[in-house]
């Protein structure tokens, strides 16, 4: 199994300002592979990483063994500032796993390439206040051997 | 009249009959016994035998999805009809589910095969018979399996449906455009309302507004009534050379241009407007293969998965500039069968049922060669429509179709 099951599971249906759970009931986890590795586990020392080009200096997302844009084989993983932008949001409803609360996926793009982006869990946030637009900050979520990025709102005033 | 050597090859083709088997939810019959059923009617439909029959194609082969999704393969069909075949393809990895179409119309411009069978069928209401619509990665009983490629980045946060990647974009254009769920709703009570006329439609009864607006949300903002509904369910149409057109009591439909460009990156999360999809890089490259302009269309069958899918092939198309697709139908009327632009006249997928794609093709010919009977779109100039525009597919998952009535 997969670890602890999302907290809560209560909140409206669509919305409102209860804070949703975290995420589903069931967390399916990434199989770890060479190319994906430091992706999933490096939330470990809670730092985001993501692949990057040491030629052109181009982040690659997904993890690919060339770089797209100069075709470049020397790529490494990079620490990036854990800061994203939200680019969409829905609320799932849908109890795809019986028992599971609504919550909140966003879709973010790190601040240091609007191109990257992530799926992910908004967290620590009423469906309400969530804005296309705002300004969110990584918080990793521990299951077994992975740490998946998740998002809640930046912390401080960066506009 | 043959079209000139400039001419696209896909304009050697003609869809020279159709058929379609029983459609419905949780039929209880195996894929193969509905797929028969509908190649069959086709061929027929076609005014030919199996004999003449030497291509075969389908969307999407073999074990491709979860239950019910892929219907039986080539071989299974080819096998069962004992088809002596100089052509036959199978494959999920294209534009759009018409892939399989467009390759038959490729086959026989280059004379591999003189009159292909192609057939889509799906049996997902069967298969997730009581246990309702599954999200990808089931429920999670047993070994609790772990995922690659793209599904790594979407199942460990919940988005375990198209729905939610859909949602993503729906939600997107309500933030960039303005769009409404009552401009979204003019999707499916259009299509509710078309599939009324449609005795082969899954969901007859009328729907209004409020039921719309009342309806529990799946991933906000799309609701219920957004999402198609898995069904049972075989399409086949023949594609012929157009210089080996039968002798039928119907118009073939001619395959004037086919759209089956992905020139962003092919991804749902990553492409580079997150407002539209691959619909936009098909639908443009089918205009670049034809004389004709999307004022022209008389009638369009747009996939509509998920009804915000058609709003962002009305725009990909050019049937409403980027962002106007909300406006475009707001009053019902435009996209009704009495309007400028007829859509999803069977119902779509919302109403009609989830035939992946194949039923929206099937649609556009019944339009066509005026057999639409009470649901038949009648243009302006008096006639049964001379244009009709197909989509299929949702995020990078896209390929479009032109067909005019009649030998062109």
């Amino acid at each position: 199994m997969t670890g602890t099951p999302g907290t809560g599971g209560s909140g409206s249906a669509t919305g409102g300002g209860a804070v949703p759970a975290r995420g589903p009931a069931l967390r399916l986890l990434p199989r770890l592979e060479p190319e994906n590795e430091f992706f999933w586990t490096g939330g470990a020392d809670g730092r985001l990483r993501f692949l990057r080009c040491r030629a052109c200096r181009t982040y690659v997302h997904p993890p690919s063994p060339r770089c797209p844009d100069c075709l470049s084989s020397e790529l490494a993983p990079e620490v990036v500032s854990g800061r994203a932008t939200v680019v969409a949001h829905t609320m799932n409803v849908q109890e795809w796993v019986p028992g599971s609360g609504p919550y909140l996926i966003g879709l973010v793009s790190i601040e240091e390439d609007e191109r990257v982006r992530l799926m992910t869990n908004l967290v620590d946030v009423a469906p309400d206040d969530v804005r296309t637009g705002m300004a969110v900050e990584v918080v990793f979520d521990h299951r077994e051997d992975v740490y998946l990025p998740l998002f809640r709102p930046a912390t401080g005033d960066r506009t | 009249m043959s079209p000139g050597s400039g001419a696209p090859l896909e304009r050697q083709a003609v869809i020279s009959g159709i058929g379609q088997s029983a459609v419905g939810r949780r039929l209880g019959r195996t894929g193969l016994d509905l797929t028969l059923d509908a190649c069959l009617a086709a061929v027929a439909d076609a005014g030919l035998t199996r004999d003449d029959i030497d291509g075969l194609a389908t969307y999407p082969g073999m074990g491709v999805g979860t239950p019910g999704f892929a219907g039986p393969t080539t071989p299974e069909v080819q096998d069962a009809l004992r088809l002596r075949l100089n052509w036959h393809d199978g494959g999920g990895e294209g534009p759009g589910q018409m892939r399989a179409l467009i390759a038959a119309c490729l086959a026989v411009g280059a004379g591999l095969a003189r009159h292909v069978l192609v057939y889509r069928t799906v049996t997902e209401s069967t298969a997730q018979g009581a246990g309702g619509r599954q999200g990808i990665g089931g429920d999670g009983g047993g070994g609790v399996p772990r995922f690659s490629g793209f599904l790594q980045w979407t199942l460990p946060f919940g988005a375990v449906s198209a729905v939610n990647w859909i949602a993503l974009v729906a939600q997107r254009r309500m933030h960039e455009f303005g769009l409404t769920r009552a401009q979204l709703a003019q999707i499916a009570l259009n299509a509710r309302r078309n599939a009324a006329d449609n005795p082969s439609a899954i969901y007859r009864d009328p729907m209004d507004m409020a039921d719309y607006l009342d309806a529990r949300m799946i991933s906000t903002p799309l609701c219920l009534f957004d999402c198609d509904a898995p069904s049972d369910g075989s399409t086949a149409l023949v594609v012929s050379h157009r210089d080996h057109t039968p002798d039928v009591p119907h118009p073939v439909c001619q395959v004037n241009a086919v759209g089956t460009a992905l020139r962003g990156r092919p991804s749902w999360d990553q492409f580079d407007d997150m407002t539209t999809m691959a619909a936009r890089d098909a639908a443009a490259s089918m205009w670049e293969r034809t004389d004709l302009r999307p004022e022209d269309v008389d009638v369009a069958q747009l996939y509509d998965g998920f009804s915000i899918l058609a709003m962002v092939w009305l725009e990909a198309m050019g049937f409403c500039g980027r962002g106007e697709s909300g406006p475009f139908v707001e009053d019902g009327m435009t996209i009704s069968r009495a309007g400028s632009l007829p859509i999803n006249t069977a119902g779509g997928q919302l109403s009609g049922g989830r035939l992946h794609g194949f039923g929206l093709i099937h649609e556009a010919c019944v339009q066509l060669r005026g057999d639409g009977g009470d649901r038949q779109v009648v243009t302006a100039r008096g006639g049964p429509p001379e244009v009709a525009a197909v989509s299929n597919g949702g995020g990078p998952i896209a390929g479009s179709l032109l067909l005019t009535r009649g030998l062109a």
